[in-house]
């Protein structure tokens, strides 16, 4: 294989155990239907932060954009979603039966080319990859082969994602406009929205996020991890090693972009539609919001950050609707000043120390393992 | 000057090169030669164009006009990358390395295989690399540094490294902008004894301010005087000659 040491080291893979752990046992067993469905909600954000771990992290390619891939994915899925939903015997009340009922709102009398494919759920598979990949692969061509990168990047991600907002609102035939494509019922006949349906598809999301998370550390460990870090410091030293510094950022760039679509993808079908709010420029800053939280070094710690994040936002918002903007925004700064690795950052740095010292020094003189001054005066790990 | 007959000896042909900056010509008109396994020296004042030079034949500033032939390829159409794959090696001014790698994994880097995308993904650290590695670091004084962080070395092992992540490249034209700046005494001796061994085999472009370095090494010295050249010649010829007396050598 093309890993050079272990898969996980050692504070991985307790990371990884407990994160598995807690995604697969301990929350399905505690948690209602509802609340599942609502950790099912916020990890579609961590597909999109494990992209951003890889781009921004590793890459330093500051991307204000995700909003844009999350929301193809998600568009994609739910063009397909509602094109079964709007069968003719569904929709036999509009003035033109078997089309998606705001184009009937709309005026229009036939389904549009674009729409067509989208009546095969392996076409919708492919397209949740491919259309934000090339748009990716467009967007970053576009741009780091001209070197545009830094600041200017994350304003023009910002322009895109204000863009697509426009368009999606706009062609409010095409697109179900403001309100978004809502109402919808079955995958393949398969009805998504009762409580049991959730729950399996809860469980089809963790596992797609686990193997995104694999594919994420499995290029974290290649050559081409390093690469990405080594750029991030010196991109012209990289230039004169040899190295298409573009090609590696477009890369990095696609594969965030692929990520994040399948997250916005696994929304559309755990939510239950899709809307422009998850497209623009607030969403997008928010994903980023929840990679700095969790540590944009650490793609468990871009799991942890979106699923506190989210949380938070969901309890807080309840209570003081008004001032949890002003909350995320001084928690983003206060991570960004404080803590620039985040939770995992505080985890590497205060926590894991004082655990090796605790083992150590229980190593080094069992029975009297947990006295304190032995953890004071703890042995030196080995 | 040899304009318009090239002998195919040459290994890097520069002619009429000319650079300029918002109307500044910080590299005028400039045309010299460098053959296989010769060491030159560019000397001159702040500001006489040598670290300019080296950026327009390694592609990290593009001439305005002029060429520069490398193995009689031309290298002002080409991108940086695809210059270090012809064989011309840069080293930076300040020590440019990567603090968030181990020596190791920085001269892993420079290893010349697997440098596309998909090369990258699935490049091995097979024995030929880390052999390779070993070699080099010990070469460079790093050898039971390998697993050290970057950014915990001194300045001058910084400067080894980089040196060493060149000489990892295996290129044909080496150019190291300063070498020796920064380095205290004992390090500036090492080093002077590595160049001198690594510049065996290939030819080596240098900017250097110290002249007892220079006299040491230097096959030819080129003087350089506002972006054109002043004198080219041994370090004897250069030294007794009045206009470098006179700009230069005399300050």
């Amino acid at each position: 294989m093309i890993i050079n040491s272990r898969f996980f080291n050692r504070s991985e893979l307790i990371g990884f155990i407990a994160l598995a752990a807690i995604l697969f046992v301990i929350l399905p067993l505690s948690l209602d239907a509802f609340r599942l469905n609502l950790v099912a909600k916020y990890l579609t954000y961590a597909f999109v932060a494990i992209g951003l771990v890889l781009c921004w992290g590793y890459g330093g390619i500051l991307s204000l954009g995700q909003g844009v891939f999350f929301g193809l994915g998600g568009y994609c899925m739910a063009m397909f979603l509602k094109l079964e939903a709007s069968s003719v015997e569904n929709t036999k009340i509009q003035s033109t039966p078997g089309i998606p009922d705001f184009m009937d709102w709309n005026q229009i009398t036939s389904l549009p080319l674009f729409w067509q494919p989208f009546h095969s759920l392996t076409f919708t598979i492919a397209a949740i990859i491919l259309v934000p990949g090339l748009f990716a692969l467009i967007i970053g061509t576009a741009m780091f082969k001209r070197r545009v990168g830094g600041t200017y990047f994350a304003i023009i991600t910002q322009a895109v994602a204000a863009i697509l907002t426009i368009l999606i609102v706009g062609q409010q035939g095409y697109t179900g406009g403001i309100n978004g494509m809502t109402d919808l019922r079955t995958l393949k006949g398969w009805d998504i929205r009762p409580d049991h349906a959730k729950v399996i598809l809860y469980f089809v999301e963790v596992v797609l996020l686990f193997g995104c998370i694999g594919i994420a550390q499995l290029i974290r460990l290649t050559k081409l991890g390093r690469i990405l870090v080594a750029m991030r410091e010196q991109e012209d030293r990289v230039r004169f090693s040899g190295y298409s510094v573009a090609n590696f950022k477009i890369f990095a760039f696609c594969m965030a972009a692929v990520f994040a679509a399948i997250g916005g993808a696994m929304f559309a079908l755990n939510v239950g539609f899709m809307s422009p709010s998850f497209v623009g420029i607030v969403p997008s800053i928010e994903m980023v919001i929840y990679t700095a939280v969790g540590g944009r070094m650490s793609i468990f710690g871009a799991v942890w950050g979106s699923l506190l994040v989210n949380f938070a936002k969901t309890s807080l918002s309840e209570s003081f609707p008004q001032l949890w903007l002003f909350g995320l925004g001084a928690l983003f700064i206060a991570v960004v000043l404080a803590f620039p690795n985040g939770l995992s950052g505080i985890w590497s740095d205060y926590v894991q120390p004082r655990i090796d010292r605790l083992l150590a020094s229980r190593k080094s003189k069992p029975g009297s393992a947990w006295a304190d001054n032995s953890v004071a005066d703890g042995a030196p790990a080995e | 000057m040899l304009i318009g007959h090239q002998p195919k000896e040459f290994l890097l042909a520069v002619e009429a090169l000319t650079v300029s900056f918002d109307g500044f010509k910080a590299v005028n008109n400039l045309s010299f030669y460098v053959e296989e396994n010769e060491i030159r020296v560019i000397i001159g004042p702040n500001g006489a164009g040598k670290t300019t030079v080296l950026d327009l034949i390694c592609g990290k500033t593009k001439a305005t006009s002029g060429s520069i032939q490398f193995r009689g390829k031309e290298l002002t159409k080409l991108k940086e990358n695809e210059i270090v794959q012809t064989g011309v090696g840069r080293k930076f001014q300040t020590p440019s390395v990567f603090e968030d790698l181990t020596v190791f994994e920085n001269l892993e880097i420079s290893y010349p295989r697997g440098r596309s995308v998909f090369g990258s993904l699935t490049f091995q650290r097979d024995s030929a690399v880390k052999q390779r590695v070993e070699e080099v670091a010990e070469m460079i004084f790093l050898k039971d540094r390998l697993d050290t962080y970057a950014d915990q070395l001194s300045h001058g092992q910084k400067q080894w490294l980089e040196i060493g992540m060149l000489l990892i490249q295996d290129p044909d034209l080496l150019m190291l902008d300063e070498p020796v700046a920064g380095m205290s005494v004992s390090e500036r001796a090492k080093t002077a004894e590595l160049l001198k061994r690594i510049i065996k085999d290939r030819s080596v472009l240098v900017i250097e301010h110290d002249m007892k370095f220079v006299e040491d090494i230097a096959h030819k010295v080129t003087v350089l005087h506002q972006g054109q050249i002043l004198s080219e010649g041994t370090m004897e010829k250069v030294k007794n000659d009045p206009k470098v007396i006179e700009v230069y050598l005399g300050h």
